[in-house]
């Protein structure tokens, strides 16, 4: 929102700091007064849940790098000796652990919430291009931070990740060596994604500057997906905002504290208590629940695609899926952003969710069930048929129900007409 | 814009000379940027106590016939099996129009030792290690995504693009051999 500032300086230190380094009134401008969509529900909490998200990673993650050691030999130890001898180290490691999935829980619900209000759309372009890199950072982060404990499924997990990578033709071995260290998975490897794991966060950190910056220039879209037209379609987002935030917050830490005190491996798995071992690969490898659906997607491809091989065909597919969130802005013609008002979208939208937990499903399904392998290429197929064939043709075809003049419009008439 | 950038830029010798300093500058730049990005990159490569451990000897008189043991080679699994008649005949019955990676059980063993197979124990896919007799070929079957390799380590089944691959040895004596 353009909007001319309010801010006065109080008094004149107030006023000797604003004419040097005006802080005061930039947060008066985007913490407090910032002109909020007066209609946003609670799926708009999000936000709010994965920035406290970041700072409960970044603060437990910095206490735990005081107790744990990046080597091969001392890595799987130093954990164990988080969780039974440091000071509430069992329940700091638990938070930072369980609090990865909980993260990832709240950018999926984001990430959604977008995708059926087309929040994505003309100008938040750039708001969402940052968030789909933020999700990919955020990927990034969660899988070397896996690796940290040295298990056998942190072990074979970056074994078959960074393998990903040497499915790409010519320099895919020498790259794979660069990111290893090595010509297999070891200490090297160890050691560089502790330096990474801490690294990243603050990267992460940084773009969500940009991302809440890119946020507050066009403002936020709502869930009618007009356009703010007037001050009476806002409210300052503190109090109002704020308060909503921070109880969607606290109703958020229900189920996470449950995991952290009453099942804080459930999330995990059992393989991971034994050490790595180079020898034996477990006999079941399955990620963390929130890499599934892309994992489903990795391992559909098991044919060969004209000159293409199925491992790299998989690699491609398994980018691809990520890599096509970047074109949803475009991918998407239609000009109604809600997807309340779009009747034919809505059971698209509905089928991609149910399409991608059942993707969710699949990736711990086992690979040679026959059944299981049909529903997951059939999955994968639709997960790319709504982002290149359906968001492009619906907005030609679908007739949109007709939207409010306003956001205040239906709001104050269901008002009236109540009384 | 011809008229603009006429008006912006005073035309004439000097342009073109403040233009090469400008390129000379920039491309000094780029390689100076380059020249310390490099060395910050190639510490990422394995290091010298890694490429140290290359090649390794290895005695092959304990392992009987039918028994297979994996062993490290630059920190990677080799299998290393005996394979028993019944099995060298199986993988040589197989029509090279069957497999995804033609090679003959000859190209993967060395000639007079045709009972030893020795193969880098990663499939092919990406890294798992396969388990050793089992699958519908008698060979590997690899848990991670389901591939199947037969008792010459052929790929037979599954998304895996290559047969397991071949180390460089070569037989010092009947029962020695050097891997790397």
């Amino acid at each position: 929102m353009a909007h001319e500032s309010s801010y006065v300086p109080g008094n004149a230190i107030e006023k000797w700091i604003d004419d040097r380094l005006p802080i005061i009134r930039w947060s008066k401008e985007h913490l407090i007064d910032y002109p909020t969509p007066k209609n946003l529900n609670y799926w708009w909490t999000f936000g709010a849940i994965l920035a406290f998200m970041l700072g409960v990673q970044i603060v437990t993650g910095i206490v735990l790098a005081m107790h744990y050691t990046p080597h091969v030999d001392l890595a799987f130890d130093s954990v164990e000796h988080i969780r039974r001898d440091v000071n509430g180290g069992r329940i700091i490691q638990a938070v930072h652990a369980t609090g990865a999935s909980m993260f990832f829980f709240a950018v999926y619900i984001h990430m959604a919430r977008n995708l059926f209000y087309g929040s994505y759309k003309a100008p938040r372009e750039i708001l969402w291009i940052l968030g789909v890199l933020l999700f990919v950072l955020m990927v990034t982060t969660a899988f070397m931070g896996y690796v940290l404990p040295w298990g056998q499924m942190s072990f074979w997990a970056a074994t078959v990740i960074t393998n990903i990578l040497g499915a790409v033709p010519v320099v895919g071995e020498p790259i794979l060596q660069l990111l290893r260290g090595g010509f297999a998975v070891d200490n090297a490897t160890l050691n560089r994604f502790f330096s990474l794991h801490y690294l990243l966060p603050f990267i992460i950190a940084a773009v969500v500057g940009l991302h809440i910056w890119a946020l507050h220039v066009p403002g936020n879209n709502n869930p009618v997906g007009v356009e703010v037209k007037s001050n009476r379609d806002t409210v300052p987002f503190h109090p109002y905002y704020t308060m909503k935030d921070l109880f969607a917050v606290i109703v958020f830490c229900i189920p996470f504290a449950y995991f952290v005190y009453f099942a804080p491996d459930i999330l995990g798995h059992p393989d991971n208590y034994i050490m790595a071992d180079s020898q034996v690969t477990p006999a079941h490898i399955v990620p963390e629940w929130y890499f599934l659906p892309f994992y489903a997607i990795l391992r559909a491809i098991d044919f060969n695609i004209l000159f293409i091989d199925s491992k790299l065909g998989g690699v491609i597919f398994f980018a691809g899926a990520l890599l096509v969130l970047f074109f949803v802005p475009w991918l998407d013609t239609s000009k109604v952003r809600s997807g309340a008002f779009r009747p034919v979208f809505k059971w698209f939208y509905a089928l991609f969710i149910i399409n991608f937990i059942l993707l969710t499903w699949l990736g711990a399904q086992d690979a040679a069930n026959p059944v299981y392998n049909a529903m997951a290429k059939i999955c994968t197929a639709y997960y790319f048929v709504y982002f290149l064939v359906v968001l492009p043709l619906l907005g030609r075809f679908e007739v949109p129900k007709a939207l409010p003049p306003s956001i205040s419009e239906p709001v104050l008439k269901s008002g009236a007409s109540a009384h | 814009m011809a008229t603009q950038s006429s008006t912006a830029h005073q035309e004439g010798p000097e342009t073109g000379r403040r233009d090469f300093l400008y390129v000379a500058a920039g491309a000094v730049g780029v390689v100076g940027v380059g020249a310390v990005a490099w060395p910050l990159i190639n510490q990422l490569n394995p290091d010298a106590s890694v490429l140290a451990l290359a090649s390794i000897e290895f005695d092959l008189s304990n392992i009987a016939e039918g028994e297979s043991v994996t062993i490290k080679w630059r920190g990677l699994p080799v299998f290393v099996r005996h394979r028993t008649q019944a099995e060298i005949e199986a993988a040589r019955a197989v029509p090279l129009s069957d497999l995804k990676d033609p090679e003959t059980d000859e190209q993967r063993t060395k000639p007079g030792h045709e009972q030893w197979l020795i193969m880098i124990a990663n499939c092919t896919h990406l890294g798992c290690i396969p388990v050793g007799e089992s699958g519908e070929f008698g060979g590997w079957f690899c848990p991670c995504h389901g591939s199947d390799y037969d008792t010459a380590g052929r790929i037979r089944k599954g998304p895996a693009p290559k047969n397991l691959v071949l180390p460089p040895y070569e037989f010092l004596s009947d029962t020695l051999v050097k891997i790397g």
